[in-house]
Formats: structure tokens, sequence, C-alpha cells
């Protein structure tokens, strides 16, 4: 099958119920999507399918066939650059290994949304689990991002 | 038992070797133009690398450790290039651990002398070069920020390098006064914040060599059940499975993308040979016979007194029984581990805590001397203890060696979940005697429990006394006129590890809530009730009044919001929570946990309130919701669905006062951890006038 990977085509001749966080990984070696728990439950591997965030764990390669797939390496710079700023400037991550996909859900709600009140942030980011705790600086960063999100 | 024994006779650890090792004796330098020694290398660029030899899991040693070094060698932090060090224990043991470890909250601890001194050396060999070039007396010159300058005269660390790497260091460097500090305690970026980031950081789920196959691994649902016979037909014939091979603990199956190899592994039918007695592992037999255990008379960990009866003839007394729950990891990026065995050598990458077992590990598995074995530590996606441990490692090798092939063996949730080496299960006995004035002067606790350190260190264990399960309750900050603290070791059949502040969070739990139900058997008000007993803790009492007092304490509250306190000591650090808690129907609502810390000196204080957050967080949800059960010898829990980690929407809020001290720096990567238990359930009691002595809270 063909799949568009953050604006390249690229060809997977695999299972096409392999889920598309392996595809990336494992046949494409783009590895920001993480691997948590393989059941959409922590959004380790979240990355965006048509500017929406979703969980590449349990996400078959064959429902993103057509549709555009963004990871962090491919994310516009307009919204990687100010969200990466604040994550540095905030210094958001511990052990780090949640915080790409963090940064794809904050990246697909200030896409959406320039402005997000607390609870907008929460609703956005609750498929996100980071087991180091840093919920207060993630929010700190989008909000930091936010004023600076062209 | 000295530590070099105990790391030659410890089953974690396999056959490794340590040997001794001075910091600052320089290593013969490759290349006569730079200045080298094991922990640091200056080049004739004047570039510097620092090895980080303990393992970088969120706790922040890669930053925390470099600028112990960077201090003393005065050389500009953000410059120096930080790489993961080998594993070599002769340089990189942890003195406080016997082995080259990362775990216990030791890693600044342990490095505080040895890394200033090792870039204080550094210092006095690049300042005695310059004095050497220009003739001067080395007191005339001065070394800072990567330049040394005499009278007009100056010259980069680098441009020394070269003639400093020909000079015997002293072994005795002068060290700076703290009041010349440009980094310890100063706000000082954490260095591998921009790579996690950038998402350039690679874990040990990252790692990627030539012709590596991913490698799933079917294991009994009973830990330590071994393979009877199996069928892999199926498996076989699921297209892109590369092999299937048989290792101790399972069966693995090899292919190139870790959802074909799990696809196949599910394929296999397995029949398995199940130790011991399952039946008999599982919840109501394994708290019946810690109970029948606990009658037994345990080491005695701690005494003051009459410390045989030391209720005896109080006026008041009083007796509670706590339990705490079997507890997962459940680190956020599984357990998992590449290995490569070919030609006679073996390749070790991955998320590991303990490379000196590791090591050991590999040898055994490979069957290569320990000269051709070598570990390569990655970014660990947490750690929390599990990483310490060395299944993963063995597993990986072994199916190298079997299939012949380079394999990343990558672990499911389901199989971390289920094949974790659990906090333990335990069960506490308090007993307290209150003198006629409401003063405690008797107190006993005792704790049944399995001990980690008799599967993991044997030789550690001496006389049935576990040092690790005395933390919590050996180093009461209270002085009771009588007291006795007791361990009883009991093994129900399972399988347990170190949690992140191991035994702290067990007998603390039950000790600070047992205080608090003694305060109120006294009339007492909580704080008032613990400072009477912190007349010799100076540092205790000052966490305690600073976390009430910011907490509001002893305010009118219009809110229907109820506070609750604790207190402890833990790993060098004094430490105060209070929980602020509401009450709908049964259900506790947290809304903030108030802290108050004296870490000693604050190395990187941005680096203390984050690890305080995270513990205390990690104690907040573990102690709401988590709780491993067994049921025939066999986890129940499987996903996060079963075993729920912390959401933003469930994270209150956090107020974290630093009250850093002269002292030594302490360890912060698990002191937030254990306080948040008892701090919660002392603001239930007070709200509901309900105790709480089993966890968690919404069972």
């Amino acid at each position: 099958m063909k799949l568009n990977v953050n604006g390249k085509q690229v060809d997977f001749d695999g299972d096409e119920d392999t889920p598309l966080l392996w595809v990336l990984r494992d046949h494409l070696n783009i590895t920001t999507p993480k691997f948590g728990c393989g059941a959409g439950l922590c959004g380790a591997c979240t990355v965006h399918l048509q500017g929406q965030a979703i969980r590449s764990c349990s996400t078959p390669a064959s429902a993103a066939i057509g549709k555009k797939i963004t990871t962090l390496e491919g994310l516009p710079a307009n919204i990687a650059k100010p969200i990466q700023e604040a994550w540095i400037a905030e210094e958001v991550p511990q052990c780090g290994y949640c915080q790409c996909g963090q940064m794809m859900s904050a990246a697909a709600l200030l896409s959406s949304n320039k402005n997000p009140s607390d609870d907008q942030i929460t609703n956005a980011m609750d498929g996100n689990i980071c087991r180091c705790g840093t919920y207060s600086r993630i929010r700190k960063a989008i909000k930091r991002a936010a004023k600076s999100v062209a | 038992m000295d530590r070099r024994s105990f790391i030659k006779s410890s089953s974690l650890v396999g056959s490794t070797l340590v040997i001794g090792f001075s910091t600052v004796n320089q290593e013969v330098s490759a290349n006569p133009s730079e200045l080298s020694n094991p922990w640091l290398t200056i080049h004739a660029d004047n570039t510097v690398n620092v090895l980080s030899a303990r393992s970088e899991m969120g706790q922040d040693v890669y930053t925390t450790m470099v600028m112990l070094i960077a201090e003393e060698l005065d050389y500009p932090i953000q410059k120096i290039k930080v790489d993961i060090a080998p594993t070599d224990p002769k340089f990189y043991i942890n003195e406080l651990l016997g082995g080259q470890i990362t775990g216990g909250s030791t890693s600044v601890r342990e490095a505080w002398k040895k890394l200033r001194v090792v870039g204080a050396s550094a210092k006095e060999l690049l300042v005695a070069a310059a004095a050497q070039k220009w003739n001067v007396d080395p007191k005339d010159c001065s070394a800072s920020n990567g330049v040394v300058t005499c009278k007009g005269k100056s010259a980069t660390y680098g441009e020394l390098a070269g003639l400093a790497s020909t000079i015997k260091p002293s072994g005795n460097p002068k060290l700076k006064d703290p009041s010349q500090y440009k980094y310890i305690g100063k706000p000082v970026a954490r260095l591998d914040t921009p790579a996690k980031v950038r998402g350039t950081a690679k874990y040990g789920i990252d790692v990627r060599q030539p012709n590596m196959l991913v490698a799933s691994l079917a294991q009994c649902p009973v830990i330590g059940g071994k393979v009877k016979s199996f069928d892999d037909s199926k498996a076989r014939a699921v297209k892109g499975v590369d092999s299937i091979v048989q290792i101790p603990d399972g069966i693995a199956v090899l292919a190139k993308d870790f959802y074909t190899a799990k696809k196949a592994r599910d394929l296999i039918q397995i029949q398995w040979d199940i130790p011991n007695n399952p039946a008999m592992v599982n919840m109501s037999s394994i708290e019946e016979s810690h109970r029948k255990a606990s009658t037994a008379k345990g080491a005695v960990v701690g005494k003051q007194g009459n410390f045989e009866d030391p209720i005896q003839g109080t006026a008041k007394q009083l007796t509670a029984e706590y339990k705490m729950p079997y507890a997962a990891h459940a680190t956020l990026e599984p357990v998992n581990c590449a290995a490569s065995v070919a030609n006679g050598e073996c390749h070790v990458w991955g998320p590991i805590q303990f490379q000196q077992g590791a090591t050991g590990a590999a040898v055994a598995a490979s069957g290569l001397p320990e000269s051709q074995v070598h570990i390569h530590t990655t970014f660990l996606g947490g750690g929390y203890g599990r990483k310490l441990e060395l299944d993963f490692i063995s597993q990986a090798v072994a199916i190298s060696k079997a299939s012949g092939k380079p394999v990343h063996l990558i672990w499911t949730r389901e199989d971390d979940m289920t094949h974790d080496f659990y906090r333990p299960f335990s069960l506490h006995q308090l007993s307290g005697g209150l003198d006629s004035s409401g003063k405690l002067v008797g107190l006993s606790s005792k704790m049944t429990s399995q001990s980690v350190t008799a599967r993991a260190f044997p030789p550690f264990v001496v006389n049935g006394n576990d040092p690790f399960m005395n933390e919590g309750s050996a180093n009461l900050t209270y002085d009771i006129k009588n007291w006795r603290a007791e361990n009883v070791i009991h093994d129900p059949g399972t399988r347990v590890g170190y949690w992140r502040a191991v035994s702290n969070n067990l007998n603390t739990f039950a000790i600070e809530s047992f205080i608090d139900e003694l305060a109120k058997e006294a009339g007492k008000d909580p704080v008032k009730f613990r400072l009477e007993m912190l007349d010799k803790q100076p540092r205790a009492q000052k966490v305690l009044k600073a976390a009430t007092e910011k907490a509001g304490w002893g305010l009118k509250r219009s809110n229907n919001h109820f506070l609750g306190v604790a207190q402890t000591e833990c790993y060098g650090a004094y430490i105060a929570v209070v929980a602020e808690v509401s009450m709908n129907g049964d259900i506790p609502k947290v809304h903030k946990l108030t802290c108050a810390v004296d870490p000693g000196i604050a190395i990187r204080p941005d680096q203390v309130k984050a690890q305080i957050e995270s513990g205390l967080l990690l104690g907040y949800s573990t102690a709401m919701k988590n709780k491993i059960t067994f049921n025939n010898g066999a986890v129940e829990q499987s996903n996060f669905n079963n075993y729920p980690l912390l959401r933003m929407s469930e994270t209150p809020q956090i107020d974290i006062t630093i009250l850093a001290s002269g002292d030594a720096p302490s360890g912060m990567g698990e002191v937030g951890v254990p306080l948040a238990a008892p701090a919660i359930a002392n603001a239930i009691a007070s709200a509901t006038g309900k105790r709480i002595r089993s966890l968690p809270f919404l069972a």
C-alpha cells in the first residue's frame, strides 16, 4: 500500500492490519512515536492523521491510506517551533519518553484552538499519560506556546 | 559484608569483578594533546566531554553529576558534551551500592565529593601546565570559564591540555568554597532537554542496528514457569516470521516488525511447567500467610529504652494493623533490550539501571568471557527500579544466541504488567502508649513482608535483617522514650523488586498514619503532637512547620476541605507534606499537596522541585488507585485500563518549598514518593473520622 508520511509517499508491503505505529517505527525508522500500551490508553504513540491526534498503536495502516500522516519529525515549523521552544523553556521532560506524544496532542489542540482554556487543555491532553507527572509543566508550556503560534 | 564480596556473590549480578578505583588518577591519554581521565576529556580545541556513569531515567543525573565536574573545573557547563559511560566498574562503581548501578537515590550523594575532585584535579593540572609554560608560580594563575590567566597571559584549557596530561595530579586538589559556586545551587538548564524535546534522545526502544530483528517472547502466565511442550506450526505460517526459538523463559518469535512477531507469538500453543503451587498464590492466602508469619520474632532494626515492651505501663494504649498492596513499576517505556551475539562478541543495548549486573547476565546467557561483553546504556523511559533487574537482558542475549541474529526484544504492556518484580505486599502491626499528659512514650512497629534483597542480593540479608526493609522505620525521626522497629521476612511465593522509595512507602504509610491515630487518642493537634517528639531534629521541625504554615494548617476553612499531614526523613532529605482533601460520600478528592523539603545543598533547585513533584504524584496516584493482585499465581492486571496511571485531569495542585541547607546533598529521585499516602489518609480521617488502614483509597 502507499502511505503519505510527513509529506512523502512511502510504500508498505506488510500486513494491512499492522498498526501505523509499527509501520512508522519498524519499517520507516521514524522513532518519535513511542510504544507504551498498544491499546490506545497512554498516548505515547500519538501522531496526526489529517491533522487530528490519533493513537497510532491502535490505528491499522489501512485506515491511513489516502490520508496525511504526520509525526513530530514532519510537523510544520509554524507549530513545531513554538511548542518545542515552550517545552524547552518550561523544562518539561523528565524521563521524556511520553513527550513526543504529548507535543503531538498539544500541536493538534493549538492548530485548532489558538487560545485554549484550562479545561480545553485538560480535555485535549487527558489521553496522554506522563508517568513522571510533568502535567503542570505541560500545561504551562501549552499556554506559553499558544502565545506564539501564528 | 564488604562490598566486593557482596557484588561477586550476588545472584542479581552474576560473575563480575570490582576493583578499587581512585578518581584522581589519570588514565594514560591516548592522545597527548588531550587531558583525559575516565570521567572527563579536555580536547586541544577546548571542547570538553564528560561521561555520565549513572542511568538517566528522568531524575536528572545527566545534568546534576556533570555540574559537579563543571563547577570545580570551572568550564561553561552548556558547552560540555555529555555521553553515557561504558560499563567499567573499575572506574564507575557506585560506592554506596557497591556496583555500577543507579538506584537508592545514591548517585549524587555518592558523586558529591568524588566528581568535584575530578573537576578540581583537572583544573589543578591545567594551572600547573600554565605555570610551567609561562614559568610563573601556579598561585599567580587563575582558571575560570575554560581559560587560565596569569599576569596578562591567557590560554584555553584546550591549549594547556596536552602539557597538563604529562603532570601528575596531587590527588588532593583544593575545592571551591560554596560562596564561589557558579552552578551548584543556581539555575542551570537541564542538559538533556533539547534532545528529549526534538525527539532525538535514544531510548532502549529506539536502538537500531544493522539487520536487527524484533523479538516477541511468550512467557508463562505464572512467573517462573517453563515450557513443557509447544506447537508453533501456526506461528511459522505467519508471513514475515523469520524464526522461532526456545529460551529458558519461553518461546520467542523473530520478525522484521513487532506486530508480526507478536501476532505469530500469540498463535503458539504452549504447555507450561508451572513451579511451586500457584493455587496457593492468591491474595487471601498471601495475606493469611503474612499474618501467620508476623507472630514470629523478627529482626529488631531500631530501638530505644525499654524496647522489649515499649508500651508497658503506659497510661493509654492503642494498636492497629496496616497493609500495603503489591504495586507495579509500569515504566512508560516497556521492558525491552537489544542484543547481538556474533563472532565471539556480545553487545547489549538497552534501558539499563545496573550495568555491572547486565554484564554478568550477558556473560551467563552468551557463554562468552566478560572481556567480550559490551553493555551500551541508552536513556531510560522511566526506571523506578524495574530496570535494575536483569531478566530482559538475559532473555535478549539468549534469543540472539539461539537465533544467531541481532534481536530487539520488546515486551508488550501486558508482558510488562504481568512479569514485573512487584513492590511487595506488607503487613504492619503497630502499638503505641501515651503517658498521662498525652505524650507518646512507647511505640513498636513491626513490618512483615517479602524481602527483595533476599532474592536480589542475598548476602546483604544478615540475621533476618534486610536493610532495605528498614527504610522509614529504623530512621524514625521521633524521639520516643521506649521504641522498637522490627521486621519479619516472609516469602509467599511472589516475585518482588525495589520500587521507587522502596520500603519508605510501606513503613511511612503505616507509621505516619498511626502517629495521627495516636494524636487523636491524645486529644492533640497532629502537628503539635509530632513537634513534641522532634526536639532533637531541627531539620524535621523546620520542614514540618514550613509545610503546615504554607498549607494554612489550623486556619478555619469554609469549603469542606480537610488537611492531613505527614513527615519523614528519606535518603538524607527531610520532608513534610500536607494534603488538602474533600469527600464526596466515601470518595476522596485531593485538591492540593503542599510540601516542604530540606535536601541539604540543592545542587540544581529546579531538579529538586521537579523530582519532588514527580514523587508526590507517583505516591498520590499509586495510593489512590493501584494494586497488583494474584490469582492462582498469575497477576490479574494487564494494562492501563485495570492499572490506571495518573492523568492530567486527576492531578492536584502542588506547592513545593525548598529549604536548602548547608548539609551534604541528599538523594532527590525518591523522597517525594512516600508521604502523599499517609497525608491523604490523615486528611480523610480528619474529614470523616474514618481511618483507612489499607491502600488503594479507591479500592
